[in-house]
C-alpha cells in the first residue's frame, strides 16, 4: 500500500472545495432541520389527535425509510416538481433538513416530556399561562437536556451528507469518488475523505461537550 | 373564602371525589386528613383547577372557577399552592424562583419584585440563600423557598399538599413554624397533612376524608378526642 502523494496533491484543491461544501450543506441542514423539527415536535405534542396525526405520519415516514431513498425522491421528484429542473445542492439540503427534522422533533418532544410534571403545575399554580410556563420554566430546562442528543444528530447529519455524492452535489465524497474513478486508486481518496469527516465530527463533538460543561456549571 | 358544592371528580371509571360540599371561611385554617388514596390531593388540586372538575361548583372569593368564562390564571394568582415535592425551578436561583411570577404575570418591576422577594426570604429565614440554586438547599430550606415563592403573588388563600412528607424528620419543624406564622397572620389555609400535632395546634377545623367523601368534620378537639364515625376512629387509632 504505497501512497501516491503526487495524486493527492493534485486533488487537494478539490478536497478543500468539497469539504467547504460539506460544511455548508451540513450547517444549512442543521439550522433548517432544527427549526422545522421544533415545529414538527410541537405539532406532534398537540392534544388534538387530528392535529398531531400528520406530524406523526411525517416522523414515521422520515425515520422509517432510508435517507438514500429520500434524497432520490427529493432530487428527481420534489425539486423538479417545484422548480422545473433539479439541483444537487438544493436537493441535498432539502432532503437532509426534512430527514433531520424528524429526529429533532423526537428529541424535542422527549426533552420536554422528560421535565417533571410538577414543574408545569408549579408554574401554572403561580398564575402563568401555558405559553409563559413553557417559555420560562419548561423549555430552558428541556433545552439543556436536548443538547447531547441534538449533538449526536448533527454528527450523524455531517456523515450522512456524504450521500449527496449520489446526486452529484460536489461535496467531499463526490471528489473522493471522482479521484477514485480517474486514477483507479482506492486508499488515497477514501482515506482522505474519512480523515476529513473525522476531523469535522470530532471538532463538533468537542465543541458540544464544552457547551454542555458550560451549561452544567450554570 | 372558598365554597365547594357537590364537587365530583372522576379518573376514567374511578370516582375519586363524590359530591363534596364544604365552605372555608376567610382566615380559617382547615386541615384535611385521611388514608392514602382517599382523594385529599385531588380535592386540593380541584381548588385551583390543576385537575378538571367533572361536576358541582367551586367558588373562590365569589367567582365560580367551573364557569368557562372565568379567567383561571387570574384566580390562580390568588390561590398559592405548596407541593410535597417542592417543585422549585432548578434552573433559577432562589430569588429568581420567587420573582418570576410577580414579574411575568403581575408585571411588577424586577426591582420591586426583588425587594419583596428578599423580604419574604427574611421572613422564612433564608435571606442568605437568595443567590443560591435550589439544588444546594436542604429539603426544609427548599420547602420554605416554595412557600415564599407562593406568597410573592400575595395570594388570599394558600393550599398545602403534605408539605412536610418528603422531609427528613429534623426539618419538619422549621417548615411547620413558617406555616404557623402564616396562620397567625390570618392567611386562609387548606392543609393536607399527616402532622396531627400541627392539626391540633393550628387547625380551626379538621376534615376527615375517606373514599372520596368528607366522612366527618369538626374542630380538632372534637375530631381527635371524640370522633363519631367508625372510619374516623379506625384511622385515628392507626396514626395517633
Ligand atoms: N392523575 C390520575 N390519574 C388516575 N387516577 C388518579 C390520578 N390522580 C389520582 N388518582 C387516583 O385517585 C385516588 C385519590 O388520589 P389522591 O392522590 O387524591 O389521594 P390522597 O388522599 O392524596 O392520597 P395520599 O395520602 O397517598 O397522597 C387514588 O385512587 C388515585 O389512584
Ligand atoms: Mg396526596
Amino acid at each position: 500500500m504505497d501512497i501516491r502523494w503526487d495524486l493527492l496533491a493534485e486533488y487537494a484543491p478539490f478536497f478543500v472545495k468539497g469539504t467547504l461544501l460539506t460544511i455548508g450543506l451540513s450547517v444549512c441542514s442543521i439550522l433548517l432541520g432544527t427549526i422545522f423539527g421544533l415545529f414538527i415536535g410541537l405539532g406532534k405534542m398537540a392534544q388534538n389527535k387530528l392535529i398531531s396525526l400528520p406530524f406523526n405520519i411525517y416522523i414515521t415516514f422520515f425515520r422509517g425509510t432510508p435517507l438514500l431513498v429520500q434524497i432520490l425522491l427529493v432530487h428527481f421528484g420534489l425539486v423538479p416538481l417545484i422548480w422545473g429542473e433539479t439541483n444537487g445542492i438544493l436537493a441535498a439540503i432539502i432532503a437532509l433538513s426534512l430527514n433531520s427534522a424528524a429526529y429533532v422533533a423526537e428529541i424535542f418532544r422527549a426533552g420536554i416530556q422528560s421535565i417533571d410534571k410538577g414543574q408545569m403545575e408549579a408554574a401554572r399554580s403561580l398564575g402563568m399561562n401555558h405559553v409563559q410556563a413553557m417559555r420560562y420554566v419548561i423549555l430552558p430546562q428541556a433545552f439543556k437536556r436536548m443538547i447531547p442528543p441534538l449533538g449526536n444528530e448533527f454528527i450523524v447529519l455531517i456523515k450522512d451528507s456524504s450521500l449527496a455524492a449520489i446526486i452529484a452535489a460536489k461535496e467531499l465524497m463526490y471528489w473522493g469518488q471522482a479521484m477514485q474513478g480517474q486514477y483507479y486508486r482506492v486508499w488515497e481518496p477514501y482515506l482522505t475523505a474519512a480523515l476529513i469527516y473525522l476531523v469535522l465530527t470530532f471538532s463538533l463533538s468537542l465543541l458540544l461537550s464544552r457547551l454542555e460543561r458550560r451549561l452544567a456549571v450554570q | 373564602m372558598i365554597e365547594v358544592k357537590n364537587l365530583k371528580k372522576t379518573f376514567g371509571n374511578n370516582e375519586v371525589l363524590k359530591d363534596i360540599s364544604v365552605t372555608i371561611n376567610p382566615q380559617e385554617v382547615v386541615v384535611v386528613i385521611g388514608p392514602s388514596g382517599s382523594g385529599k390531593s385531588t380535592f386540593l388540586r380541584c381548588l385551583n383547577l390543576l385537575e378538571t372538575i367533572n361536576g358541582g361548583h367551586v367558588w373562590i372569593e365569589g367567582k365560580d372557577i367551573t364557569d368557562k368564562n372565568t379567567d383561571i390564571n387570574k384566580i390562580r394568582t390568588e390561590v398559592g399552592m405548596v407541593f410535597q415535592q417542592f417543585n422549585l425551578f432548578p434552573h433559577k436561583k432562589v430569588i429568581e424562583n420567587i420573582m418570576l411570577a410577580p414579574v411575568k404575570v403581575r408585571k411588577v418591576s424586577p426591582e420591586k419584585a426583588r425587594e419583596k422577594g428578599l423580604e419574604l426570604l427574611r421572613k422564612v429565614g433564608l435571606a442568605d440563600k437568595a443567590e443560591a440554586y435550589p439544588d444546594s438547599l436542604s429539603g426544609g430550606q427548599k420547602q420554605r423557598v416554595a412557600i415564599a415563592r407562593a406568597l410573592a403573588m400575595e395570594p388570599k388563600i394558600m393550599l398545602f399538599d403534605e408539605p412536610t412528607s418528603a422531609l427528613d424528620p429534623e426539618m419538619v419543624g422549621e417548615v411547620l413554624e413558617v406555616m404557623k406564622q402564616l396562620a397567625k397572620e390570618g392567611m386562609t389555609m387548606v392543609v393536607v397533612t399527616h402532622e396531627m400535632g400541627f392539626a391540633k395546634e393550628v387547625g380551626d377545623r379538621v376534615l376527615f376524608m375517606d373514599g372520596g367523601v368528607i366522612v366527618e368534620e369538626g374542630n380538632p378537639k372534637e375530631i381527635f378526642e371524640n370522633p363519631q364515625e367508625e372510619r374516623t376512629k379506625a384511622f385515628l387509632s392507626k396514626v395517633l
